[in-house]
């Protein structure tokens, strides 16, 4: 592994555990969307901060961006507000919006400074190591790598000093503001948190990587644990195996690293989405199917119980009989009758079901429930 | 002004906008009432796979394959984002950027494999990002008007059964119509809604012209036809608007003025609009509170 290819892992790995811990409570939160509106809101922010200061390099860029971000945060509230229009469509109307004076202005009076509309919306990770820190002459690094550590440990450093203002506020908003402190007040800390990530992220990923980022290792996740310690660290986990697995990836097939780390994060939400233990698919459908003959097995010792001892009772609880009594297909009564053997509740004598003494129990207990 | 009857450029540029505007305004009203405003994002980021894949297969740049590859992966997108909203916890805005942003990555991914090779030539993602409206030929407008047609056709066939599901699907499915199948054509034909619109104004701002006609519109009126009619017209007038504005100026990009267009009527609608207007709200309070006043000073002691 040549250097070069060291470095950009570095910054992939630091920039997906970043976006990873502010976006496990927008996914909690139901404001997966902000990201994707701050993301594309913040390039205004950029534009008008170059405006102001004229150079494409300075660090009042992030900080006019991470302020637009805000900005679309309060717009979109205040629209919403209104109730004239819905939440999402007021997302759905502020940054399409900002985006557009954005690009128009770019078009207009930027064309001809390093200000890519395309850079910014898919970014090149490739690119990243060639931008280093250098400090009197000192060549410390990957410029990239030290904002996005940077970012990282503010976003650490937030979490480990506001985590039970953060699960309270994201629970229990009621809670929150009856203990005290205000659930405003923490959701424009997490926006804080988000703006500033994005833009330090998408100068380095591209806006769109960073909703993907910012979301698909929290949704991940989010069906692994019902623990939100669990969570986030999951999160920033996937977001891990995210990174490297991407860079890998576009280092086979020669593509882009964002692309295919979009794609390393779908493949392992698909992953969790499938086969989570208790939430995935599969275990969804197995859990139906145990269901659906557990409670044939009930329906068949009640019915057992029912009949024991009656008068009609070697007419009832024949195997045979079933299909009538219970109105069940023969294949699906012979699979049935066998579980329950094999468990004990019941014994065949001549084609004549004989309760056994947990058979008797079982059936008491679903009269009793 | 007049260069709208004269210059051939414009006059197709600003149909192409206006007949998108009026494809978008009409689907977009039912979106928006259905608070599936952000829907229409993620279809139009969801495309990008589709298109990089229908330019692998067919080789060529030529606009219909293009169109039914984004469309083909745009609905893809609403199916899986209804698969995990229904089988996970998950909710709809999750499930939307998660959605939005993987198949855009996977585009990308598709998108810079393809120009690895040595025998491939570029699929135009610029074309695809910010949209070419003044690239607009004839044969693109007739694409859009037919297909858009078609869809405006369906939506007056189906009108009654739209019209349950954006207001009360609960009712429709208790007098026996099939809601979830009325789901998936209504959706499936906002995917064609957005992905003849993408080559015009782009994905970031195809997503704006299915929430902003119908948010304006709804401004206006409490009835669905006046509403779906109202938003046509929006759409319409702000894709003309926006393609004239451009054209006026040099490096004035058509998408964004076509977007920057619709917000305005937006402004003005949440402003201006009879009875929901903000404005008017504001009059009524105070109306309200300088005729309350001689009964209240009368009523103090």
């Amino acid at each position: 592994m040549s250097q070069a290819q060291l470095e950009i892992q570095a910054i992939a790995l630091v920039t997906a555990t970043a976006c990873a811990l502010p976006g496990a409570f927008l996914v909690l939160r139901r404001m997966a969307l902000m990201a994707d509106a701050i993301s594309h809101s913040i390039l205004l922010g950029i534009v008008l901060a170059f405006f102001v200061v004229g150079s494409v390099g300075s660090p009042l860029l992030i900080v006019g961006a991470a302020l637009m971000g805000i900005v679309t945060v309060v717009l979109v509230e205040t629209l919403a507000n209104t109730k004239l229009v819905g939440k999402d469509a007021a997302i759905g109307l502020v940054f399409p919006a900002l985006f557009s004076v954005a690009v128009i202005l770019i078009a207009r009076f930027a064309d001809d400074v390093h200000l890519d509309v395309d850079a910014v919306l898919l970014g090149e990770l490739a690119f990243a190591p060639f931008e280093r820190f250098v400090v009197n002459g000192y060549d410390l690094g990957p410029r990239a790598l030290w904002v996005m550590g940077t970012i990282l440990a503010l976003n650490l450093a937030g979490l480990a000093l506001f985590y039970k203002e953060l699960k309270v506020a994201t629970f229990d908003a009621a809670l929150a503001a009856a203990l005290g402190f205000s659930p405003v007040l923490v959701h424009y800390g997490l926006m804080g948190a988000v703006s500033v990530t994005a833009v330090g992220a998408f100068d380095a990923v591209g806006s769109v990587l960073v909703v993907a980022l910012m979301i698909a290792p929290p949704a991940t996740a989010y069906l692994l644990t019902d623990r939100l310690s669990q969570m986030v660290g999951l999160s920033a986990a996937a977001g891990a195996v995210t990174a490297i697995g991407g860079f890998w990836l576009a280092h086979w097939l020669d593509a882009s690293i964002a692309g295919s780390m979009a794609t390393t994060a779908g493949f392992l939400f698909g992953l969790a989405f499938l086969f989570a233990p208790d939430r995935g698919v599969v275990a969804l459908v197995r859990r139906r199917r145990r269901q659906r003959w557990e409670f044939a097995q009930e329906m068949l010792v009640v019915h057992l119980l029912h009949h024991e001892h009656g008068p009609d009772a070697d007419q009832e609880n024949r195997v045979a009989h079933l299909q009538e009594g219970l109105r069940w297909e023969g294949d699906f009564t012979e699979e049935v009758v066998g579980r329950a053997r094999r468990r004990g509740l019941v014994s065949v004598a001549d084609g004549l079901l004989v309760l056994t003494d947990a058979g008797r129990e079982r059936a008491r207990r679903s009269f009793a429930a | 002004m007049f260069e709208l009857f004269t210059d051939y450029t414009l006059r197709t540029v600003a149909m192409g906008a206006g007949v998108l505007g009026i494809v978008s305004g009409v689907l977009g009203s039912f979106t928006v009432l259905r608070h599936q405003s952000l829907l229409g994002d993620a279809i139009s980021h969801a495309a990008l796979p589709g298109i990089v894949l229908a330019f692998l297969v067919t080789g060529s740049n030529a606009p219909l394959p293009l169109i039914v590859g984004a469309g083909v992966a745009g609905w893809v997108g609403t199916l899986l984002v209804r698969a995990i909203v229904r089988n996970t916890r998950i909710k709809n805005d999750g499930a939307l950027g998660l959605v939005l942003s993987v198949f855009f990555g996977v585009g990308l991914m598709l998108l810079t494999y393809s120009q690895s090779r040595p025998d491939a030539s570029q699929a135009g993602l610029d074309k695809f990002l910010f949209g070419q409206a003044a690239a607009l030929l004839r044969n693109d407008v007739i694409t859009i008007a037919a297909l858009g047609g078609v869809a405006i056709v369906v939506v007056a066939l189906f009108w009654k059964e739209f019209k349950l599901l954006s207001f009360d699907p609960e009712f429709g499915s208790v007098l026996g119509f099939r809601m979830g199948a009325i789901d998936v054509l209504l959706t499936t034909l906002v995917v064609v809604a957005i992905v003849i619109g993408l080559q015009t104004v782009g994905v970031v701002l195809m997503s704006a012209m299915v929430v902003a006609p119908g948010a304006a519109a709804r401004q206006w009126t409490d009835r669905l036809g006046v509403m779906v009619c109202l938003s046509a017209l929006f759409g319409a007038l702000a894709g003309v608007t926006g393609a004239l504005l451009s054209s006026t100026g040099a490096k004035l990009p058509t998408g964004p003025m076509v977007v920057l267009s619709a917000s305005a009527i937006v402004i003005l609608s949440l402003l201006f609009a009879p009875n929901r207007g903000l404005v008017w709200d504001k009059w009524r309070s105070r109306r309200t509170m300088i005729s309350a006043g001689p009964q209240e000073r009368a009523g103090r002691p």
